[in-house]
């Protein structure tokens, strides 16, 4: 989806679709929550739309040890609750900080935007996208959405900063912003950088092979060097006392 | 010598069984109302000093593969008195850590799905597989302990028998989990702090594991060596003081010059929550221990290891708690401090952890190794192996204390 910050009025109305899709209590809410997978930021005169990003490379489905999580070929992230340990791996990882726990219960589980996959599935629009009265959120194809951006980027160059947000932050997300003024000013995490962050997992967890094939080798070979040692040093002393008669060695 | 210590005994008891009983009525609401309802984790903190227990406990077991590792497989075998004392410490310590792990998940009931459901790009995954095999290890390294209790003999052969690879196994495990604790935060470069974020943290979360593990087992050789009777002579203690040094040394150049490469030393010009907090880890748990062990007179003296042991353990506590919650704080906005139920939990597991050691060390075998293992020595003189030499006496008047 493509998120227009210029175009966004605050109406609410993405929030109070997403909230009737998901059967969720209908009341207003400023921040994302279990009841609110979606919500508007006030930055002074702008509205800026906080949801799960379904980044292309995701943080939380990287860490969930159990594949809980997983990216769906059409964008969404999903969650299946009955794979789920309550780990909370994915709240401590994700770099948006979207996924919500349900802590006052005794089977919790997590929530958050599920990209109404069960819509996009139908070829319906998501809920949010559909209910936008003047097209701040549009859902579209990637590529065809990142044409979009950057026409607009190139027809009003004074009204956006040049920068498509989403685009290959985190390695890419299939959430796009445009903003009329620089991204930290509106809560965007700015160190987060373009490689997505599960790289930096894999180069670790990329020499489990090498240390247990390297690691086993080492260790067998110190084990067969050390006790040599120990049982030729005995043989010696042996020889030494004159006990052992030097047996095979020769004939 | 008994009767003597049974008061104090008493007196250990009261205190671990209140403890333990506090820590079960903790945990039972803890399952009754919920994460939620009875600790301070919100999803802003949604891991906090469980995780860091967790990583303690890991931490103070890793004496589990570095004294096997040395006695069994680098044939240091004047060690080998420690041995089980070091295995019990670390298969208890798992346990325990399992237990705080199963407690931690927000459904325990579902504690075994990553045996089944598997996603390799998960160090929690590989952490998960790693500490159900090397607990399954250490069983199998302490099963002989209760076989031998009970004179059945046949299944100590069998393990004797694979005991080379199991052991080999069960230190590359630990290799690969002590360090993946730290892999765990490799993927928040974004939250943690700068003065604890590094690609480095798999590698000193190993380096610092092995001097805490060797720290404990040099602990415990103390406390259980009061009495006359003395598990390693104050020469072996000074050696294994002297490991210790080594490593925090190795720590401490790595940590600093990690520092200096990512630009971080800044951090520590100025006095915050965060340098305050990264100062007495280090000062407490590597730099005054190592200056202290520097000197013979400390090494080979009782009070002087008590000292350096204790502060080296203190110092890792501190490291593993600013990992896994200082450095994910947002000073002062966002900060954590643990519910009482939380604390009371922890505390609990840890009375469990002491009360278990003393329960197995009076019923099993744990030091008479040195008389049992008569056996296998002459078995050993016969195959043409030396005889290790245990030193059960002290050495003499060296000591200060």
């Amino acid at each position: 989806m493509l998120i227009d910050l210029t175009l966004c009025v605050g109406c609410n109305a993405c929030q109070a679709a997403c909230k009737q899709e998901n059967q969720l209590p209908p009341n207003e809410e400023k921040n994302l929550s279990l009841t609110a997978y979606t919500a508007l930021h006030k930055y002074n005169d702008l509205y800026v739309r906080r949801l799960c990003q379904h980044c292309d490379v995701p943080t939380c489905v990287s860490v969930c040890p159990v594949g809980a999580l997983v990216k769906l070929g059409d964008g969404p992230v999903a969650y299946d609750a009955d794979k789920c340990i309550g780990c909370r791996y994915c709240l401590q990882a994700c770099p948006y900080h979207v996924p919500k726990y349900e802590w006052s219960s005794t089977k919790p589980r997590i929530q958050k935007c599920r990209f109404c996959a069960p819509r996009l599935a139908k070829g319906q629009l998501p809920a949010c996208a559909e209910a936008c009265p003047v097209g701040a959120t549009l859902f579209g194809d990637r590529d065809e959405l990142l044409l979009e951006a950057a026409r607009r980027l190139g027809a009003e160059p004074t009204k956006y900063v040049p920068r498509i947000y989403g685009k290959d932050d985190v390695g890419g997300t299939s959430m796009f912003y445009l903003s009329p003024v620089p991204f930290e000013q509106l809560g965007f995490d700015a160190r987060l950088g373009r490689v997505p962050l599960p790289m930096l997992t894999m180069s670790a967890l990329s020499k489990v092979p090498n240390v247990l094939s390297v690691g086993g080798v080492v260790l067998g070979g110190i084990w067969w060097i050390t006790n040599r040692r120990t049982e030729v040093a005995a043989f010696e002393a042996a020889e030494k006392k004159g006990e052992t008669p030097r047996p095979e060695e020769k004939p | 010598m008994k009767i003597r210590l049974l008061p104090r005994i008493t007196g250990w008891q009261a205190i671990s069984t209140t403890l333990i009983l506090a820590g079960t009525l903790a945990a039972i609401a803890r399952f009754t109302y919920g994460l939620g309802a009875t600790t301070n984790l919100t999803d802003e903190f949604p891991w906090g000093l469980w995780i860091g227990f967790d990583f303690l406990g890991i931490g103070l077991a890793a004496s589990g593969f570095t004294i096997v590792a040395a006695v069994n497989i680098f044939h240091a075998k004047e060690y080998e008195p420690i041995v089980r004392p070091a295995i019990l410490t670390a298969f208890i310590g798992y346990l325990l850590v399992v237990l705080v792990l199963i407690i931690d998940l927000g459904r325990p009931d579902h504690f075994w799905h990553p045996l089944v459901m598997w996603n390799p790009h998960s160090v929690m995954c590989e952490i998960s597989w790693c500490l159900m095999l090397y607990t399954s290890v250490l069983s199998l390294e302490f099963a002989p302990i209760i076989l031998e209790k009970f004179k059945i003999t046949w299944p100590i052969k069998w393990i004797h028998a694979i005991s080379l690879p199991l052991m080999i196994v069960g230190v590359l495990l630990s290799t690969l989990h002590q360090s993946s604790f730290g892999s765990l935060y490799l993927i928040v470069p974004n939250r943690l702090h700068a003065l604890w974020y590094t690609p480095l943290l798999p590698v000193l979360f190993f380096i610092s594991c092995i001097a805490s593990g060797i720290a404990m087992i040099l602990l415990e050789s103390l406390i259980l060596s009061r009495g006359g009777r003395e598990l390693l002579s104050t020469h072996l203690r000074a050696n294994l003081a002297k490991i210790i040094a080594i490593t925090l040394a190795v720590y401490f150049v790595v940590r600093v010059e990690d520092l200096l490469a990512r630009g971080a030393l800044h951090e520590l010009t100025t006095l915050t929550y965060y340098s305050v907090a990264f100062y007495t880890e280090l000062l407490v748990g590597f730099v005054v221990p190592f200056a202290l062990l520097l000197s013979d007179r400390v090494r080979t003296s009782r009070l002087g290891l008590y000292s350096a042991t204790l502060m080296v353990l203190a110092g890792f506590a501190f490291n593993r708690m600013n990992t896994a919650i200082t450095g994910l704080e947002v000073y002062p906005t966002q900060t954590y401090f643990p519910s009482l139920i939380e604390i009371f939990i922890m505390l609990g597991i840890t009375a469990l952890g002491f009360t278990a050691f003393s329960f197995v060390v009076k019923y099993l075998p744990i030091f008479e190794a040195v008389e049992e293992a008569g056996p296998r020595v002459q078995q050993e003189a016969a195959t043409g192996r030396p005889e290790p030499i245990y030193l059960t006496r002290d050495d003499g008047g060296m000591e200060s204390s």
